[in-house]
């Protein structure tokens, strides 16, 4: 079967179940007893390991299978979650995760067997259950037994391919004294919603038994990939005859055979199994005649209740689609080139004049129509923080293994939304924030009892919406940053002189941390403190046009504010001109803008500032700053645009304000980048274009 | 101008004029030639950066081949051009040329290899000279051209 478009598909949903399974093994931990989280663990590694049966990844499935058996076990009571297994089960998703990364590089799962680990999941089943040990042994040749044989009707289950982890639950089962059927079930030709009449039939036998394999997959089966019948084999303590009628009781369902299945047979000899499938016939035929008869009436009491059910579930598949980024993207290009258009629109209508107040009235509509599209493609590029986030609990409990410290991670705002390109940056900054803290925010236990503090270290991650920006803080109860020992280290490496660091304040004490090359850490650990980090946590999160801020209290704990822009194509920005040329400004960094006389500037250190309100703001001249002179007298008023960066202020000093617009941020293309000051350009409604500066690095 | 890729051996170049010299550019580099027009000024780059104009709806920048070889600044006249080189690295680019002439086939016999050797500054924007009709043709190393060195 050619699989290779499904491979994507395959990897999302890997990675999906994957993080599901962490999450719930975390959750696990906690609640050794909740039989819905293990219940939820069974489900994800079941559908794991089916995809990557489908996909023949065979050594994935297999790692899976052995999983699901140490969760069934548990689920059934017979073997008790102690922290032992907590870690194997780890180790077996960080050895799923490299299959899963091995398939998105190369295709392929990988040689790596992980027999040690699957010897340790099966350990942990003996422990228990020693009496099952002698089956464990990987049989040789019943690894791919297809079983061939066409009985005379009805008995499809019987080509099912079973691999001998399969057969190896099986037998397993037949051995408690369980049952193992073979059922095929026809659905009638009239049926429209086949798929949910099968997912309905498996829903009936899972709540009688377990299924075990069905053909075609139940993932096919869920995309209607089969004809009128389908294949299962599942495992069951009920009798034959309850199975089948449950099967029936869905509607539109024109039969069901069934018969069980000797797996032992099969295993024992290939050819004894051929001589029993000459055999098996017979049962079958017992029961078909019961299934005919209830068919007719059952089906046409359930028809309606059931028809107004399968709409539901079919929806709820269908309810999101996956749409490849870079389709989202050129579509937001075609906005981005829609808006432009209409800016042009716009001027022109100014330049014309009175034209009719019909014409404005369009162009109005047309503004409003394209400033909805534009918020609808950005919110369809919207994903909440969620997907990356859901990692970190898991990432803590490693760490706090390894660092011997105790310590919680708390996280809130996981809805908070962003453009999908900024979240799938923003995972590794987040990550060594938080190994940061861990590593060398928190103290020992010891310390912290000493100090007070409860001997569990706490690790907040807060993520919140603020105004056009998205903050993410990262909070420790820690130790906080010792600038002391930040000055002592920047001093030593030679980055600041002794001077430099007498003359600092706390808060540039704590900028060095971000300088290239610097780590306070006394011992290099691999959690971090290899000198490269915070330097370029700083540069990630500049480059997706946010900032990073540190507040810090020696003894209580530091936080880490991650700010980010809402979206990064279009924005919303105040157009002023400087010496006869057109910039524009961020609205989202801007405070006010004042009209300030000449008289009114101060002067503190040579530099000029303005009181306002209470405080006292630095004034940027922005002519200066862009070497054009400035159109305006000396003694005239100074327009200033007040902007803000984190808790900073400053005064940009424009000669006029051409008033607020939607613009889209072009690139300058990589042959300018070394102006820090222009973070990109845009093309005005006439064509011009004007240089959109960045408050940021100008302050 | 895709298909003209196929063509090896023998290039086409087409000839432009900066100042007295003719140069050639080898047309599988160029995305298009404009006229001159409104060129927005950044502010803080290299100085034989002009600024950026606006090709329908891209942002390009626009360097100055004068000021980068060292000659006098540009001085636009009607027949000023703005050629927008397509570059792999770089992204698209555009420079001033005085003048577009015409586009020549030239094949490798035609064209004498520079030594390099010679350290005058002019030297180091060509890789060859091109013979055409009698008369010689710069041949343009976009490389240097349009790399960072000054």
């Amino acid at each position: 079967m050619d699989v290779s478009q499904y491979l994507e598909i395959f990897l999302d949903e890997s990675r999906e179940h994957i993080q599901n399974l962490n999450t719930q093994i975390m959750d696990l931990e906690q609640n050794p007893e909740s039989e819905n989280t293990i219940n939820e663990i069974f489900r994800a590694a079941h559908s794991l390991k089916g995809m990557a049966g489908t996909m023949g990844y065979k050594r994935m499935q297999t790692l899976t299978h052995d999983m699901e058996n140490v969760f069934s076990e548990v689920r059934n009571g017979n073997v008790k979650v102690n922290a032992n297994m907590i870690d194997i089960l780890f180790q077996c998703l960080d050895a799923l995760e490299e299959y899963v990364d091995n398939i998105q590089s190369s295709a392929d799962e990988g040689t790596n067997e992980n027999a040690p680990l699957i010897k340790l999941l099966n350990d942990l089943l003996k422990g228990d259950k020693a009496e099952e040990a002698p089956k464990e042994p990987v049989k040789e040749n019943t690894s791919e037994t297809t079983v061939t044989q066409e009985s005379s009707q009805g008995g499809k289950w019987n080509e099912i391919n079973l691999d001998d982890s399969q057969r190896r639950v099986l037998c397993e089962a037949a051995s408690q004294g369980k049952k193992v059927y073979g059922i095929t079930v026809k659905i009638q030709e009239s049926c429209i919603l086949k798929a949910a009449r099968a997912f309905l039939v498996f829903k009936a036998i899972e709540e009688l038994g377990e299924i075990m394999v069905s053909n075609p997959s139940a993932q096919d089966i869920e995309d209607e990939k089969f004809n009128l019948d389908f294949s299962l084999i599942c495992i069951t303590d009920k009798p034959l005859g309850d199975v089948i009628k449950a099967v029936t009781n869905v509607s539109e369902i024109e039969d069901a055979q069934g018969a069980e299945v000797d797996i032992k047979s099969e295993e024992e000899d290939a050819a004894e199994a051929v001589a029993e499938a000459t055999e098996e016939p017979e049962p079958q035929q017992k029961q078909l005649p019961k299934t005919p008869e209830t068919t007719p009436e059952v089906s046409g009491a359930a028809a309606k209740p059931a028809d107004k059910k399968a709409p539901a579930t079919k929806a709820v598949v269908n309810r999101t689609v996956r749409v490849d980024i870079e389709k989202l993207d050129s579509l937001m290009n075609l906005v981005s080139e829609l808006i432009i258009a209409k800016n042009s629109l716009v001027s022109a209508t100014t330049s014309m004049g009175n034209t009719g107040s019909e014409f404005n009235e369009q162009v109005e509509y047309l503004e409003s129509v394209t400033t909805n599209l534009h918020e609808s493609v950005m919110k369809v590029r919207m994903v909440p923080i969620e997907s990356v986030v859901t990692k970190f609990p898991r990432m803590i409990r490693d760490l706090s293994k390894k660092l011997d410290k105790k310590m919680e991670l708390y996280m809130s705002g996981e809805e908070t939304e962003l453009d999908r390109t900024v979240v799938d940056e923003i995972g590794d900054p987040l990550m060594h924030l938080l190994r940061n803290s861990a590593d060398h925010g928190l103290e020992s236990a010891e310390v912290r009892k000493e100090r007070g503090k409860p001997e569990v270290g706490s690790i907040f991650l807060d993520a919140y919406q603020d105004g056009n920006n998205v903050v993410i803080e990262v909070r420790d109860d820690g130790n906080g940053i010792d600038t002391d020992a930040v000055k002592r280290k920047a001093i030593e490496k030679g980055i600041i002189t002794t001077e430099q660091a007498d003359s600092m304040s706390d808060k540039e004490a704590i900028d060095l941390l971000f300088h290239a090359g610097f780590s306070t850490a006394k011992k290099v650990s691999d959690v971090s403190g290899r000198g490269v980090g915070l330097d370029v946590v700083k540069s990630k999160i500049e480059s997706l046009s946010g900032e990073v801020e540190v507040k810090s209290k020696l003894g209580q704990g530091s936080t880490w504010i991650i700010r980010l822009p809402l979206t990064l194509a279009i924005i919303q920005a105040l157009m002023v001109t400087v010496g006869g040329e057109k910039y524009a400004i961020s609205l989202g960094s801007i405070q006010t803008i004042e009209d300030v006389p000449v008289s009114e500037l101060k002067h503190v250190q040579s530099e000029e500032v303005i009181h306002l309100r209470g405080s006292v703001i630095p004034i940027i001249r922005l002519s200066d700053v862009l070497d054009v002179p400035s159109s305006k007298g000396s003694d005239e008023n100074l327009l200033v645009v007040i902007v803000k960066k984190g808790d900073k202020l400053a005064g940009l000093v424009v000669d006029e304000l051409m008033g607020q617009q939607e613009i889209v941020i072009k690139s300058m293309g990589k042959y300018i980048s070394k102006c820090k000051m222009i973070s990109g350009a845009t093309i005005l409604g006439n064509g011009e274009i004007a240089l959109i500066l960045d408050a940021n690095a100008i302050m | 101008m895709e298909e003209l890729k196929e063509v090896y051996e023998s290039n086409q170049y087409i000839v432009i004029r900066i100042g007295e010299e003719q140069y050639g550019i080898d047309i599988r580099y160029i995305d298009n030639i404009v006229r001159m027009q409104m060129i927005t000024r950044v502010p803080k780059v290299q100085s034989y950066i002009k600024g950026v104009i606006n090709l329908r709806g891209e942002v390009i920048p626009v360097m100055s081949i004068r000021i980068k070889m060292g000659l006098d600044a540009d001085e636009y006249t009607k027949d000023t051009r703005i050629i927008i080189l397509r570059l792999e690295q770089q992204g698209n680019i555009g420079f001033i040329v005085d003048a577009v002439k015409e586009v020549v086939t030239l094949d490798s016999s035609q064209i004498e290899k520079v030594s390099y050797d010679n350290k005058s500054d002019k030297q180091n924007f060509i890789n060859g000279i091109g013979k055409y009709e009698g008369e010689l043709i710069s041949l343009l190393d976009l490389n240097m051209v349009v790399g960072e060195k000054e």
